[in-house]
């Protein structure tokens, strides 16, 4: 049976990032109960993702970008009355449970394999699951050394290991080893180049598709988000001193290798994306880091039927009014699943929920009108000014889809290629994504088609309308064993 | 300047210990990931995919992608990027759906 508590928590956190630690630890100082819920042993999410603590870093800092702002976080979770850590936690859905209560079922264990099923009652919940890397297939995608740009830095943050390294092969001498390319297109990927080659990686070239004039459109935004800026700087300067090559403009349209990366082909590319024929290069590396933005991972909101917008560079995150509510009275969220916006403004929205929260579980009408309230709502609209103006500036060209082979994996899961999925389209009739799943099983394998779920959206459009993001509902976030969904207890609660 | 990722957040942790990978010998650091472990070895591929028998192993790093799906000490589909590897752990290649003992 699942272990429950009887009494309520005032709110359920899901996601212990910069979006939830913040709002948490914002929720508990105005006095509630807070259930932080984590599928991680820490706290941090992906952004702070730390050394496991019996790799005893003493300077785990020198991998993060504005840790002072964590560390303060961390040390008001640790000592705040009010907030239950339930780390190892992998939230998997949630449901109404009674008197307008939430329950938020979740599984423990490493990757939740067969462990003990949980049920967190709650008045209320922030959503603050953050997002996952967004991926566009090419040739040799699937070949083992290519992984993706968040996940190299993840390993590297969390396990101190760095792709490629360590095989020593036949033919390359002990220097070469430890070339990493780093290609795709988004913010993110300067700052993994330069943790590798701060981390001893030899970086050969980081590849961006997107030409970095575009963010020239938005003078605004960027005269009032200086901190970006400074944060630009910083990586950029730190590849200069590594030596490496910022390619704008162009994209890492093929992996060569027999059984593990030993070069990429990079080509130009024109305003949309396709390759200039005739510039071609062939770059040699051991691993190649990849990829193309960020997904807000909003499944859970989903289920629940919190409406969703699409974004500027054609990801879906959820509709948010000025206090982080959701579509569904009771159900808030913060980060990157309202909109990929970075860590500082995940802090600011995660800290305007909860101040939110406290007034609405207070019988109060809505936040009261002080300064700190305006302050982080100007905050807020700024940053998500510059979040707009990335998101545009890195939006994937329309001709990409000109990079694949017939032969190119796109749902990397179920082997379906990309010649598979134009066939159920063009001979087909296939016009989105769920018909192209149920057709050619893309989407239908073990990640749900988070990997391919752009592409094939994208790819289902080929007819000529603007691709839909793919839908994200699933009935759960986290695989369960079946043990765990027998031992429910029926929903009755709110049957008519 | 040639470091590692180890000496840049000058980490210390208790000597390592070993696991196996198909019977090979693989040191790992207490606190890492089975598949930090295997990418720690030069071990990039731990698993061949169900129908064209094609080898994959870690790509996002954080539990979505299910690329890492490994045989751990018997057991299949464990995701290798968040089993925290533990002294004697045998890793085997996964073989398409890692249940081919089953019959199924």
């Amino acid at each position: 049976m699942p272990v429950s508590v009887s009494e309520p928590y005032d709110l359920a956190v899901i996601g212990a990032g910069p979006a939830g630690l913040a709002g948490a630890v914002t929720a508990a100082e105005h006095g509630l109960t807070v259930a932080l819920l984590d599928a991680s042993d820490q706290v941090g999410g992906q952004f702070y993702r730390t050394p496991d603590p019996e790799l005893r870093a003493a300077r785990p800092e020198a991998l993060h970008h504005d840790w002072a702002a964590f560390a303060d976080l961390r040390a008001r979770q640790r000592s705040g009355n009010g907030i239950t850590h339930l780390a190892g936690h992998r939230v998997w859905t949630v449901t109404r449970g009674g008197g307008g209560t939430w329950a938020v079922h979740a599984v423990t264990g490493a990757d939740g394999a067969g462990e003990r099923p949980v049920c967190v009652p709650a008045r209320a919940l922030l959503v603050a699951t953050g997002s996952y890397e967004r991926q566009l297939p090419f040739p040799g995608w699937t070949l083992p050394g290519v992984v993706g740009a968040g996940g190299a830095q993840a390993m590297l943050k969390s396990g101190l290991v760095l792709p490629g390294i360590g095989a020593p092969s036949a033919r390359a001498g002990r220097r070469a080893r430890g070339r990493i390319v780093v290609a795709g297109s988004g913010p993110l990927l300067l700052a993994v180049a330069s943790s590798l080659a701060a981390a001893g990686a030899k970086v050969p070239a980081v590849v961006e598709a997107a030409g970095y004039l575009r963010y020239a459109r938005h003078p605004r935004a960027l005269a009032t988000n200086a901190h970006k800026m400074v944060e630009a700087v910083v990586h950029g300067s730190a590849l200069l001193r590594h030596g490496v090559r910022l390619r704008a403009r162009s994209a890492v349209t093929a992996v060569h290798g027999t059984g593990r990366v030993e070069a990429v082909t990079v080509s130009r590319l024109d305003r949309d994306w396709r390759p200039v024929p005739g510039t071609d290069r062939r770059i040699a590396c051991d691993a190649l880091a990849v990829g193309h933005g960020l997904t807000p991972q909003i499944e859970l909101a989903v289920t629940l039927g919190c409406a969703t917008r699409t974004t500027a560079d054609g990801t879906s995150a959820l509709v948010l009014d000025g206090f982080q509510e959701t579509s569904v009275p009771g159900v808030w969220a913060a980060g990157e699943t309202g909109g990929v916006g970075g860590a500082r403004l995940a802090r600011v929205e995660g800290e305007l929920a909860a101040i939110a929260i406290a007034a609405r579980l207070g019988g109060r009408p809505g936040p009261a009108g002080s300064g700190r309230v305006a302050r982080l709502r100007r905050a807020r609209s700024r940053m998500r000014s510059f979040a707009d103006a990335m998101a545009a500036a890195h939006a994937p060209g329309s001709g990409w889809p000109t990079w694949l082979a017939g032969d190119t994996d796109v749902c990397r899961c179920e082997e379906v290629t990309a010649g598979t999925i134009r066939e159920a389209v063009d001979d087909l009739g296939a016009r989105d994504a769920r018909t192209v799943k149920l057709l050619t099983r893309a989407g239908m394998g073990w990640c749900q088609g988070r990997m391919c779920g752009s592409a094939v959206s994208c790819l289902a459009a080929a007819g000529g309308a603007a691709p839909a993001p793919p839908g994200e509902r699933r009935p759960f976030a986290e695989p369960v064993p079946l043990g765990v969904l027998a031992s429910l207890d029926p929903p009755d609660e709110d049957r008519p | 300047m040639a470091r590692t990722p180890a000496d840049l957040v000058g980490a210390d942790p208790d000597p390592p210990f070993e696991i196996t990978m198909d019977g090979r010998t693989v040191t790992a650091l207490p606190g890492q990931s089975v598949a930090a472990a295997l990418w720690a070895a030069g071990i990039l591929a731990w698993r061949t995919t169900r129908n064209g028998g094609r080898p994959r192993g870690a790509f996002c790093g954080i539990g979505q992608c299910y690329d890492c799906l490994a045989t751990i000490n018997g057991e299949p589909n464990r995701r290798a990027c968040l089993v925290p590897a533990r002294p004697g752990d045998a890793i085997t290649t996964q073989e398409g759906h890692g249940r081919a003992g089953l019959g199924v």
